[in-house]
């Protein structure tokens, strides 16, 4: 497990907002989220739909879409802070320094060019190399993401290759400079379960080999917990709970990642009901004062309806829950069962 | 009801076969269009999507398929419930076979009495219609209300078996979020008071608690209703949650079916212990995922002999050529020729018990 306090973080992430002014209003999508990343350490962030988690990606990539942008804190890499840069400055580190992974291969693969040319063309654009030698490049890369045949695949198209094949590619392309963190934004999801074990299994064997860190970003609590040193638990804008993944999974601090867990089916023993987190995380419009997650929590109290809570240690890991406070969460609440 | 039973004796309380089907095949032409395949001499293009499968499902019991994309397990959905004619076989609900010619009010006290439930609940609620009359539509075409106030009254009743309240009824499905709207989709199906209920991945679009939240409450609604769910997923920890028995696809066939805790613990045919492995690990147990070579080939051209053979670890010269029977096996059947030679052992598995 990485330990960040030895060397310093890779990729450091401070008090981050990602905001996105609308007529009704600013929206405060991403909310105070700080955390780092070691050298070749595997950053796990899970979260629900709306959770911010790939917004949080975005902001490191540079790539919000607009009028999202980064309202406060800031990102550095290495040691140079990223966020702030301009555009031309930042499309050098991007690709270079930090690739990215998409959720769909086909949108993130130009379906015009084959996929030799576009590997070609990322490797030329960051590193010094003549053409032949980006296409040596190009075809060990194809190689070494398992592409079988990969001497006449390189001049294939992408819709020529199947969906696992294609993010193969997409995997290739976001190694072709040796970047030193690679942001995966749901790299597995839109893959069968057996293709996505075999896309899991290439890329932690491929950042192992290269000592390339990755922030995973996923909704699949078991994608994180067989790949991810650490994880990150968001909840509307904010980080509720990061720690260990094994702590994470098995002792999870924060009511909310509780009900989380309780709520993947599991395999041990069939439970005659899953638990179950009532209603739903709140709008962005709808964020409620004190703990985001107070009016689904079974545990709250009455200073999570006023006080918000901060990260905070908890064990081995780190929840933003008063729980965890020496003063606890106040007078306990009733709650009215909305079930009759 | 007018039903009659000619197709053979329905056991009544043992359960027994409330929905049965045989020799199921449906295929899809996907032939580039005639004059292009005259010019440019190309075959006609067949997608054996469901070729040939047996099911029977007794009532009250949760029976799933699973299978990775393009199996044909959401076509057999679409078979069962007649979205879709099959090209051969026969599908008996409740001892009637559904091909079978009748009047127009037998065809809709048939179907009134099976429902689906959709993948998508964006896509399968009416944008422009309040979800009132979505709920109400099935009440009004099958004739199931007296009057208004009844009307109401039922969907009033419908919206809180979901755990929705009668005052949503006059909203739009914009304004709910995904897994209310799958509860909205929810008690459109039960508005008709059916008894079977087909649900094509019901969950698949939605966040794990309120995977969790659909789940309880489809649960809950077996038991106080005494429905008859056949239940599509690709999603294997789900399944063992919620079935009874379970049957496994693979290029529009089902190579193995079991009852739920036979299939999880006594795997038999290859492709279930692959679809096995490739269940992420919860239990932090340090079983790695085996990743499984190879991919689904294309049902235009599915492999010859057991069409799982190009990907099998244990395939020999026989499974190349000759397609395997479904035979008998621990309460189920299993379609593969290792295991009826006794060249593969049953393997035993098991899983750490609880979080």
């Amino acid at each position: 497990m990485a330990t960040p306090s030895n060397n310093p973080p890779l990729l450091e992430v401070k008090n981050l907002r990602v905001e996105f002014p609308t007529r009704r209003g600013t929206l405060l999508a991403v909310d105070d989220v700080s955390f780092d990343i070691a050298p070749g350490e595997v950053l796990g962030v899970v979260g629900e739909s709306g959770a911010g988690k790939s917004l949080t990606g975005n902001a490191i990539i540079g790539l919000l879409e607009p009028p999202g942008r980064i309202a406060a804190g800031e990102i550095r890499l290495e040691g140079r802070r990223i966020d702030n840069l301009p555009y031309e400055e930042m499309r050098k580190v991007r690709g270079a320094r930090i690739g990215a992974i998409f959720q769909d291969p086909l949108t993130s693969l130009n379906p015009l060019y084959s996929v030799g040319r576009q590997l070609v063309e990322t490797i030329q654009t960051h590193l010094p190399l003549s053409a032949a030698d980006a296409r040596r490049r190009a075809l060990d890369l194809l190689k070494e993401v398992g592409i079988p045949g990969a001497e006449t695949r390189i001049d294939h198209y992408p819709h020529q290759f199947s969906g696992g094949m294609r993010q193969r590619v997409v995997i290739a392309l976001a190694l072709c400079a040796g970047p030193r963190l690679i942001v995966a934004d749901e790299p597995t999801t839109a893959l069968d379960v057996s293709i996505q074990a075999q896309i899991i299994a290439l890329l932690k064997g491929l950042c192992r080999e290269h000592a390339t860190a990755v922030m995973l970003v996923t909704h699949d609590m078991g994608v994180i917990a067989e790949t991810a040193d650490r994880v990150a638990v968001m909840y509307a804008g904010r980080i509720a709970e990061i720690g260990p993944v094994r702590d994470v999974v098995k002792q999870a601090r924060h009511p909310y990642t509780k009900g989380l867990m309780g709520s993947i089916p599991s395999l041990g023993v069939r439970h005659d009901r899953l638990t179950q987190i009532d209603g739903t995380m709140p709008r962005l419009t709808e964020i409620p004062p004190g703990c985001a997650f107070n009016p689904r929590c079974t545990e709250r109290g009455s200073r999570c309806l006023s006080e918000r809570p901060e990260l905070m240690s908890a064990g081995t890991s780190r929840a933003a829950c008063w729980l965890h406070d020496r003063g606890g969460v106040g007078a306990p609440i009733v709650r009215e069962t909305a079930d009759a | 009801m007018p039903d009659c039973t000619t197709d053979g004796p329905i056991d009544g309380l043992g359960g027994g076969r409330f929905v049965r089907l045989t020799g199921l095949k449906r295929y899809f032409d996907v032939s580039a269009p005639w004059l292009v395949r005259a010019l440019e001499g190309r075959p006609r293009q067949i997608v054996q999507a469901v070729d040939g499968i047996d099911i029977e499902i007794a009532k009250g019991e949760t029976f799933s398929l699973v299978g990775e994309s393009g199996c044909g397990k959401s076509t057999v959905a679409r078979l069962v419930v007649g979205l879709y004619p099959p090209t051969a076989g026969s599908i008996l609900f409740d001892g009637n076979d559904m091909a079978r010619r009748r009047s127009q009010a037998e065809t809709a006290a048939l179907r009134r009495r099976m429902q689906m439930i959709f993948q998508d609940p964006y896509a399968s609620l009416n944008p422009r219609w309040r979800v009132f009359d979505i709920i109400a539509e099935p009440i009004r075409a099958f004739d199931l209300s007296r009057d208004k106030a009844d009307l109401e009254q039922r969907v009033g009743d419908l919206l809180r078996q979901v755990r929705l309240t009668p005052a949503d009824g006059r909203k739009y499905p914009h304004e709910f979020s995904g897994g209310q709207r799958q509860r909205i989709s929810i008690a459109r199906a039960l508005a008709s008071e059916p008894e079977f209920l087909v649900c094509d991945e019901p969950t698949s679009a939605l966040d794990v608690s309120v995977q969790a939240q659909i789940l309880n409450l489809m649960v809950d609604l077996q038991r106080r209703l005494q429905l008859t769910y056949l239940f599509i997923s690709h999603n294997l920890a789900v399944v063992y949650h919620i079935s009874t028995r379970v049957g496994v696809m693979y290029l529009g066939r089902l190579v193995e079916v079991a009852p739920t805790d036979t299939l999880f613990r006594r795997p038999k045919h290859p492709y279930t212990r692959m679809l096995l492995d490739t269940i992420p690990d919860l239990e932090m147990t340090g079983r790695q995922r085996a990743p499984v070579a190879g991919e689904v080939p294309s049902p235009i051209n599915p492999p010859s002999g057991c069409s799982f053979h190009p990907r099998c670890p244990f395939a020999n010269e026989r499974c190349k050529v000759e397609r395997p029977k479904a035979l008998p096996s621990e309460g189920g059947t299993v379609a593969c020729h290792a295991i009826e030679e006794g060249r593969l052992a049953v393997e035993e598995r098991s899983y750490d018990a609880g979080r």
